[in-house]
């Protein structure tokens, strides 16, 4: 599977990923030889056979659900500690329209 | 006092031969001068050690149950949440970052009377072979320092086996605890899916995500496995049936037991590491194991199905690393869009991008069933093989990896090559269930190699018994 330049600045703009030209570059080479090994899966016989998304056990149909108790919440001040930039109790981000 | 088990500890501070204060000031003291020699641990957190240590000595003041780790030095990995404790996943991006939250794992060991020693090196976002993709430089092998020491698990297998902790904690999506394990001669344990709460890890793949033990022997994954087991409120994916003592079924007896030697795994190995494979195997049926040979046909497509599972999960996983919330964000943002773009463009190493590429290509428009579907679908053959095998034997033995540790540099250009190297270890990730590496030799050039023990899903116990047969008749 031959990727393009132009396929690998779509994927990348899906992702929201900036590349560099030299990245662009490499990404052709990596990803076109890491597809071309993933295409072998075309060769094996998946008739009938159900797609696995999640390993599955033996459980009791509830045992997911827990007592709704109400708690705490992690709180406003150690929400936001980590953001880079915030102010009056609220994320700050650039100008949301422009984009 | 750096080479003590579990067991010695807990004896020792029954006896009054150290204090858990003691055990920890040491502990800090050496890791601390040796880590530059490996790069293991990326901070430690000191404070918050001697406080354990504190607590576990008080309790025992008291006459009271210090609790099953009590006073043993644990490090754990730097993708598992620590509250106050810096979190970085191996990311520039989250350089940073500070849990306001510890994961249930870290939660469970401390309540145990374990003693947080620091957060250790992996690749960034757990997301390598070979601890090389790291923000925060490789780590060495201990055993070799030329070499690496695996990966994404790099910095919890080497510190174990540097002897800077007693045990630790590695996740495991595709292999990264066997694989490190086997490179640095140690035991590490993936278990069943489901068997350990993630709450608290930082998602790479939630479908194949597990954390699990690494330790210098048998007895020690076992009892560090039985703390952290069980169901969480936390995490809905986490199985609610009992958790056994494990390492009460260390007890030796394993005559009679049948050993399934799959014969996709051993055609192509070579070398030394075959050597020692089928040496270890030998080893089995002369403690009375029978071994047959079995077929697990599918295994062939395990690394092209699990890389596509993988991206796609972690491409969807990683969306939330946005220069918002968590992480740094960069210096060149104009719109939102561009902030976006720019922080993740500048913050992710290399193979992060390539892998949310791969991710954001597979689930596409147009490529959906022809990769992610099918990907899936060859998945249920991979479980399907085990199921079918698992009927006729107790447990399944196979190599680890084709080769033992390789040198630093060595195929880090080469991704695709990186990506077969984990061919042995990806199939019972896909499949959920429990596996691990423990010792079986050295190759001529002193290099560890390990043997892969995989059981059915929660007999975790089958396989620490036939683990600590083995071991014990090497000792």
């Amino acid at each position: 599977m031959k990727l393009t330049e132009k396929e690998v600045r779509y994927v990348a703009n899906l992702a929201n990923l900036r590349l560099s030209d030299d990245e662009v570059g490499q990404m052709v080479h990596d990803l076109g030889s890491i597809l071309d090994h993933m295409d072998h899966l075309a060769e094996i016989d998946t008739e009938g056979v159900a797609p696995m998304s999640q390993v599955l056990y033996e459980d009791e149909e509830t045992a997911t659900l827990r007592p709704d108790v109400p708690k705490a919440p992690l709180g406003n001040a150690d929400a936001i500690a980590n953001a880079p930039v915030s102010g009056a109790g609220y994320y700050k981000v650039p100008l949301v329209m422009e984009r | 006092m750096n080479s003590l088990t579990i067991r010695e500890i807990q004896s020792g501070l029954r006896k009054g031969t150290f204090s858990a204060a003691e055990i920890t000031r040491q502990a800090l003291e050496y890791a601390v001068a040796e880590n530059p020699k490996t790069n293991a641990y990326l901070h430690f957190s000191s404070e918050r050690a001697l406080a354990a240590a504190d607590r576990v000595d008080t309790a025992l003041a008291r006459g009271d149950d210090p609790g099953a780790l009590a006073g043993v030095p644990v490090a754990v990995k730097d993708v598992i949440s620590t509250k106050g404790v810096r979190t970085t996943c191996g990311s520039r991006l989250l350089e940073h970052y500070i849990p306001p939250y510890d994961a249930t794992v870290v939660e469970r060991i401390e309540a145990a009377g374990g003693i947080l020693l620091g957060k250790t090196n992996c690749d960034e976002f757990a997301m390598g072979s070979s601890n090389e993709n790291s923000a925060f430089g490789p780590v060495r092998n201990p055993v070799s320092p030329d070499c690496v020491p695996g990966g994404s698990s790099g910095g919890s297998a080497a510190v174990v086996a540097q002897q800077t902790a007693v045990v630790s904690l590695g996740s495991d999506t595709g292999g990264s605890i066997r694989q490190p394990a086997s490179f640095c001669g140690i035991v590490g344990v993936t278990p069943t899916y489901g068997r350990v709460s993630r709450y608290g890890l930082v998602a790479f793949a939630s479908s194949l995500d597990h954390i699990g033990p690494f330790a210098r022997n048998v007895y020690d994954a076992a009892a560090l496995l039985r703390v952290i087991a069980g169901r969480d409120p936390m995490d809905s994916t986490s199985a609610s049936s009992p958790v056994p003592d494990y390492t009460a079924s260390l007890n030796g007896n394993v005559r009679g037991m049948k050993i399934g030697v799959p014969v996709e795994y051993m055609k192509h190995l070579t070398g030394e590491t075959k050597t020692l494979v089928e040496k270890a195997l030998a080893d089995l049926e002369s403690l009375g194991c029978e071994l047959r040979e079995i077929s697990l046909p599918a295994t062939a497509y395990a690394v092209a199905a699990y890389y596509v599972i993988a991206t796609a999960e972690a491409s969807s996983n990683l969306a939330r690393f946005d220069g918002v919330r968590y992480t740094t964000r960069s210096e060149n943002s104009g719109t939102l869009g561009e902030m976006y773009t720019n922080t993740r463009g500048e913050g992710f190493g290399a193979e992060v991008k390539r892998r949310i590429m791969l991710g954001t290509y597979v689930l596409s428009h147009g490529y959906y069933e022809a990769y992610y579907l099918k990907a899936q679908k060859v998945r249920g053959l991979i479980a399907r093989d085990f199921t079918n095998a698992f009927c006729g034997v107790d447990a399944i033995a196979a190599p680890v990896s084709p080769f033992p540790a390789f040198k630093l540099g060595e195929k880090v250009n080469d991704p695709m090559e990186m990506y077969l190297s984990d061919i042995y270890t990806l199939t019972g990730s896909l499949a959920g269930i429990p596996c691990m590496s423990v010792p079986c030799g050295r190759t001529s050039a002193n290099l560890p190699v390990g043997l892969q023990l995989l059981c059915n899903h929660f007999e975790e116990q089958t396989m620490f018994r036939l683990a600590h047969a083995l071991e014990t008749s090497r000792a």
